[in-house]
């Protein structure tokens, strides 16, 4: 026979000073835990949302990255030839793009910082559809005019709509921002291709990626045979979701390493503190959980009782931590993008998936402090603990 | 002195309470060391940056390139003593996951600026005689279980093809915050495998300025001989540089900040509910001391000295784990410059660890003090 809940509640409010500092021990770690998943999940959300299911990206074999990839005319031409991509209303949904990065001041610091330059042409915005112009227009094919996202334009001094920027010695002009979504080319500006081959003093006709909507949603493997049997495609197709999934994992490892490493340590400090509370629990309870026993509930139902109380206090400051996280969700920070070396802005995610690990890591804190003491609680001789009455 | 018997006594007489408060303070000063070297790795750049360098890239961007022939005209600018150039080759080996910075240099002039990197000099001369050798730091050297002689192959990215190097030597830091993670080879060589494009570019210039020049001077000096060419150049100390890439890195400083304060409320909210719990436990045999003749100060003074003494062992204990566990290498496989808990940290979280028991033991010690003999002994 178990015994009943309220005797857990009234022995935890009884004890509120120490169940106080071992839930917010326990709430502190799953804090900390919570929020560096979330930075993870938020960098990797912010690059995996850059791509779509839908397009292939198109790069130099070998290229590590956009950066350092390059794709001729010719394959170009190829690319946009090829059965397996979708064509629009003005032919092929094939969109050739060059990127560099240009240092421009922060707001925050006024230092310097790396912002990507994506060259497209006007087929990018049918190829990445997420795009949206937001404010004013996109720039004129043609015209040294640019186009910010909307991180970039709130993270840099001097590109809000109508200002001037100079970029590699040639003047140019905000003309609109667009919305990504909360994606990559959120932090980016777009301009025209060719004009930017021009003022980086790069080879004309060579663009660094191509991304090409799909006929159908897995072309992608029809296309790599394709361009293996072309001795011009010394390519590699990839499905867009994948390349930027890949150019995030080196961070998303390093977030995640870091701060599991912290969240573990700050762990065991409140399995300390749990373990110290229900040790407290117990000692002071000796002659109760002896009348207990002596009222006829058997050592199973006392130890499930010591740890049912356990998994309460854990699950309280589960709860704490994940509320004292969550208001992260939605919050924009920045850090570098060492794929590229410009600098990324993306948003905290607080998903439920995040939040359940914080639960699952709260209750077995609350495992591992509250069973000791439960087998010790269960171990308490009667006969003993009665005779000090 | 006398009472370290009855000190020693009241922290053995609940043996599994003193472990885990022990081990509470233990492992809050393992956790505060642990960030002190976290954050001192993200800065290792600005900290490790020599003061007499600066550093030249091309105003458009660091990634754009400068002309091979910068140097000569580097080497006119009054205040120059010396100037090298690298390039960022970028390249990978076996997997992407494996990473590790890349360097093509100009050996005669590198290792003449970079002096806190240390290398034999039978393999530096092994170096510079081989076109395709290459010098490689501790740490990778370590990680990958490269030897003096070993092939290297590595996949250009930048520059595309497959690059074979013969590990010619391995270098060590004179200073333990020292990047041992590099990778140099000679930029002669990449020059005769790369591109045209690349042949003669380099990715940025280092200067070391003559003894007494004025940095600042010399930099503005640099951006105006070069002001409206084809490559404009922006100069700047290497500290410089190198803090504008830990900004870029995002706020850790507020990150640590945040953490470590959690940790310590949470651990002067468990140590001094600890303390409280064992005062009340002993309220009758403080009352008995107080009777024999303890005089109140002395009696704040045990229980304060009980709590800080706690703080010092498991503060020590903690302290000494993080030291071990940095002494293993970064945890995250070459994504840190070093890993390094600097002395400073480490007075740092000793200051710190006495404060908490100090704080802590406060309460329970006044309450000690106040404690009436009288309505004590008739609790008993």
């Amino acid at each position: 026979m178990a015994l009943p809940l309220i005797y857990n509640l009234e022995s935890v409010r009884v004890r509120w000073a120490s169940t106080v500092v071992a839930v917010l021990g326990i709430a502190g770690s799953v804090g900390v835990f919570v929020a560096m998943l979330a930075l993870a999940r938020g960098f990797q959300a912010a690059l995996v949302s850059s791509g779509s299911d839908r397009n292939a990206m198109v790069r130099r074999a070998g290229a590590t990255s956009e950066m350092d990839s390059a794709i001729t005319l010719d394959q170009l031409r190829a690319i946009e030839d090829s059965a397996e991509v979708a064509r629009g209303a003005d032919g092929p949904l094939v969109s050739p793009e060059v990127v560099v990065v240009a240092a421009l001041p922060l707001k925050k610091s006024g230092t310097d910082a790396n912002v990507q330059l994506r060259g497209v042409s006007l087929k990018a915005l049918a190829v990445h559809d997420k795009v949206k112009v937001v404010e004013g227009r996109f720039f004129t094919p043609g015209l040294f005019e640019l186009t910010v996202g909307k991180n970039a334009r709130d993270a840099y001094r001097g590109v809000a709509v109508g200002d001037d920027v100079k970029l590699g010695g040639t003047s140019w002009k905000v003309v609109g921002s667009f919305d990504a979504g909360g994606s990559a080319f959120d932090s980016e500006i777009w301009c025209d291709a060719n004009l930017l081959n021009a003022t980086y003093q790069r080879p004309t006709g060579i663009h660094q990626s191509v991304a090409a909507r799909l006929a159908e949603g897995d072309a992608v493997p029809a296309l790599e045979r394709r361009f293996a049997a072309d001795p011009r495609m010394k390519v590699r197709v990839e499905r867009e979701t994948d390349y930027y999934l890949r150019a995030s994992q080196q961070m998303t490892t390093f977030i995640t390493v870091l701060g599991s490493l912290v969240a573990l340590v700050m762990a065991l400090g409140a399995v300390f503190a749990a373990l110290n509370t229900m040790y407290s629990a117990v000692a002071e309870r000796s002659r109760e959980i002896a009348t207990i026993r002596a009222l006829g509930f058997g050592e199973g139902a006392v130890v499930l009782s010591f740890v049912i109380e356990a998994l309460l206090v854990a699950l309280a400051g589960g709860i704490v931590g994940c509320l004292a996280a969550l208001p992260l969700n939605g919050l924009v920070t920045q850090t570098l993008n060492f794929q590229t070396f410009s600098h990324l802005s993306f948003a905290f995610r607080v998903t439920p998936e995040v939040v359940g690990w914080g639960i699952a890591f709260a209750l077995l804190m609350g495992l591992v402090g509250g069973l000791p003491p439960a087998v010790r609680a269960a171990r308490v001789p009667v006969v003993v603990a009665l005779r000090d009455l | 002195m006398k009472f370290l018997p009855l000190l020693f006594a009241n922290l053995t007489r609940r043996k599994v309470r003193t472990t885990l408060t022990l081990g509470s303070f233990a492992v809050a000063l393992f956790l505060f060391c642990l960030l002190v070297t976290i954050r001192a790795a993200f800065n290792q750049g600005v900290e490790a940056a020599g003061a007499d360098r600066i550093l030249v890239i091309n105003k458009v961007s660091m990634i754009q390139p400068l002309p091979i022939a910068y140097r000569e005209r580097l080497m006119r600018v009054p205040g120059v003593k010396e100037a090298t150039f690298a390039n960022w080759f970028g390249g990978v080996y076996q997997d992407e996951k494996n990473f590790f910075p890349q360097f093509a240099v100009d050996a005669e002039t590198y290792r003449t600026i970079y002096t806190e990197f240390l290398v034999s000099p039978e393999e530096w001369q092994a170096f510079l005689a081989d076109k395709q050798g290459a010098v490689v730091g501790k740490a990778t050297a370590d990680r990958f279980g490269w030897k003096v002689g070993d092939r290297i192959p590595i996949k250009g990215a930048i520059f595309p093809g497959d690059w074979e190097f013969n590990l010619r030597g391995i270098y060590t830091g004179r200073r333990p915050n020292d990047d041992l993670t590099q990778f140099w080879f000679r930029w002669d060589y990449l020059k005769e495998k790369a591109p045209p494009w690349a042949q003669n570019n380099v990715g940025w210039y280092t200067v070391r300025i003559a003894p007494g020049a004025d940095s600042v001077k010399v930099a503005k000096a640099i951006d105006e001989l070069f002001a409206n060419s084809a490559w404009e150049t922006r100069t700047q100390s290497e500290s410089a540089f190198m803090a504008s890439f830990v900004e870029q890195m995002g706020n850790i400083e507020f990150l640590m900040v945040a953490i470590g304060s959690v940790v310590f409320f949470t651990l002067l909210l468990v140590t001094g509910n600890t303390m409280a719990t064992s005062v009340r436990e002993r309220t009758g045999e403080l009352a008995i001391l107080k009777t024999v003749g303890f005089t109140d100060t002395s009696v704040l003074a045990l229980v304060l000295i009980e709590s800080v003494l706690v703080a010092a062992i498991g503060g020590a204990l903690g302290i000494g784990l993080a030291k071990i566990f940095t002494l293993g290498g970064d945890p995250t496989k070459g994504m840190l410059a070093s890993f390094y808990l600097p002395p400073a940290g480490i007075a740092a979280g000793a200051g710190l660890s006495l404060s908490v028991g100090l704080i802590a033991g406060l309460l329970p010690a006044l309450g000690a003090m106040r404690l009436q003999v009288v309505d004590a002994l008739r609790r008993l």
